[in-house]
């Protein structure tokens, strides 16, 4: 589905990613670890064309993103739950899905989506007219995924969707990734909270200083003496 | 020159609050441009003023006022769509004093235009629809009608932005601009939409206005600094904020003006302006921390 081909990107003159090279398969749930500032939500934000690669491929079901315009990426299948949420706090949850289902192909669709992603979340609707910046950090990542589900995306990319939670709130969180992945959902998911994460990936790729250091299946690397040393405290 | 509280000073009263429609209209569009695309239109009065050019002409020419009121906004909206274009989107990243120096140029461009084009006559476009008596009060129907019609605006304004995808883009986009295009927004297209619309209203405003006032190459000058104050005070970008501040600036003006001429109307107002900037920077309202 997602095919990621000797990518290189920076911002100005510092290089944040080499020569990354990735895939994510349809149905897939796959897990992108690594430490602060190893590039993970780079390489997020290069997919969603939010920050341009420098170099190499990177295509959708075929289709080049690299060569079409950042706004138009959302059409193509991808939709981003950015790091820390990024709702729009004075715009009521349901005004919030409305932006979520911007695209021309959502629009049509938009009372059947809503529908469908209250049924999912329903504490979302009984908060569909609140300001989605008085919501608990919990009810905003609900809120932002909702959001991202409303544009019909076949690939969900999750960044750091438990950072900044209470712990509590966080196995909440990961739950609703596992609802999403349920319904059909192909996920790419950066999490520094491994351990979590890979109970629910399929795969994962290890990210270090912005080069793919290991990747295997999630037993695989849950088991490897590098994880396990490095992010795990073991 | 008295002032008591009889019925001369409810009718100036009244008078203010319908000038207050009027203002809260014009605020409203540098407000809503300023909020999108943060950056202000100091030229907003200048666009007011080419409209009322382009209406006086079209009725001139034998369009019906409707007719001619309507060139006159899409004009206006086409002016303010082609300003953002041509003159905004080069110094979108620039300072903002840069930003403030560039439509200032702009300003007195288009008041030389003017007066090269049109002459410094004042003119009028000889509609009059006379004035509605209440007791010994006298409210001219051009007013009626302008407060009437601006709350109208506003009100399909408002709709636009909480009813619709490009209404909710614009609102969307001051809370956040870098996520845009994750929503599959434009942002070109939404600030030039927005320009638009804010010319479209600058538009609106000159058509209630040529009912009003006699048109000439400086009545920017009048209104300019008015509104710029308005939108100030309501807080740079407040939408609602730019509305009750409108209604209290032309109190002053319509209040003063009774009690001692108007010219002392204008004169308080924009002390009260002043001292409120010592004491309330933000605005009236704060509206962004």
């Amino acid at each position: 589905m997602l095919q990621l081909t000797n990518i290189d990107a920076g911002y100005g003159g510092f290089q944040a990613l080499f020569d990354v090279s990735m895939k994510v398969d349809a149905g897939e749930a796959v897990a992108v670890l690594g430490a602060n500032g190893a590039g993970k939500t780079t390489l997020l934000r290069v997919i969603s064309g939010l920050l341009p690669a420098s170099g190499g491929a990177m295509t959708m079901d075929g289709v080049s993103l690299r060569a079409i315009a950042p706004h138009r990426i959302v059409e193509a299948g991808i939709a981003h739950v950015p790091e820390s949420r990024r709702l729009f706090p004075r715009l009521s949850v349901e005004s919030n899905l409305k932006m979520g289902a911007f695209i021309p192909e959502a629009r049509k669709r938009f009372g059947e989506r809503l529908d469908y992603v209250y049924g999912l979340f329903p504490s979302l609707k009984e908060r569909r007219r609140q300001l989605a910046g008085t919501m608990s950090g919990g009810e905003q990542q609900m809120c932002a995924i909702a959001r991202a589900l409303m544009s019909g995306p076949k690939l969900v990319l999750l960044d750091e969707p438990s950072m900044g939670l209470a712990p509590v709130v966080v196995a909440q969180v990961f739950e609703l990734v596992r609802r999403i992945r349920a319904e059909g959902y192909t996920v790419l998911i950066v999490e520094q909270n491994v351990a979590q994460v890979l109970k629910i990936a399929d795969r994962a790729y290890l990210l270090e200083v912005g080069r793919i250091k290991a990747s295997g299946s999630a037993a695989e690397l849950l088991a490897s003496d590098e994880v396990r040393k490095a992010y795990m405290g073991i | 020159m008295d002032c008591q509280l009889d019925i001369f000073f409810l009718e100036a009263v009244l008078n203010g609050i319908l000038l207050a429609g009027l203002l809260a209209l014009l605020a409203l569009g540098l407000n809503l441009v300023f909020g999108v695309i943060d950056v202000v239109w100091i030229c907003y009065a200048e666009l007011v003023m080419v409209g009322m050019y382009g209406i006086h002409y079209s009725h001139k020419a034998g369009a019906p006022f409707l007719l001619a009121a309507f060139i006159g906004i899409l004009l206006i909206a086409a002016a303010g769509a082609l300003l953002h274009y041509l003159v905004i989107r080069p110094v979108l990243d620039s300072a903002p004093i840069n930003q403030l120096l560039v439509t200032g140029g702009v300003l007195f461009f288009l008041q030389a235009a003017a007066t090269m084009a049109f002459g410094v006559e004042f003119r009028n476009i000889g509609i009059r629809l006379g004035s509605a008596n209440v007791l010994d009060m006298s409210f001219a129907w051009s007013r009626i009608l302008t407060f009437a019609v601006a709350l109208a605006g506003m009100l399909a304004l408002w709709l636009f932005l909480t009813r619709t995808y490009m209404g909710t883009a614009i609102r969307a986009i001051s809370q956040d601009r870098q996520i845009m295009p994750l929503m599959g927004v434009d942002q070109r297209k939404v600030y030039l939409v927005t320009s638009a619309i804010g010319g479209g209203l600058a538009g609106l405003a000159a058509a209630l206005m040529v009912l009003q006032y006699d048109i000439y190459p400086q009545i920017g000058l009048q209104f300019g600094p008015l509104i710029f104050m308005i939108c100030v005070l309501g807080g740079l970008g407040n939408m609602i904020g730019g509305f009750v501040a409108a209604f209290v600036i032309s109190q002053f003006i319509a209040i003063g003006g009774s009690c001692f001429a108007t010219e002392w109307g204008y004169a308080i107002a924009f002390l009260f302006f002043m001292v409120m900037i010592f004491v309330r920077p933000q605005g009236l309202f704060a509206a962004k921390s």
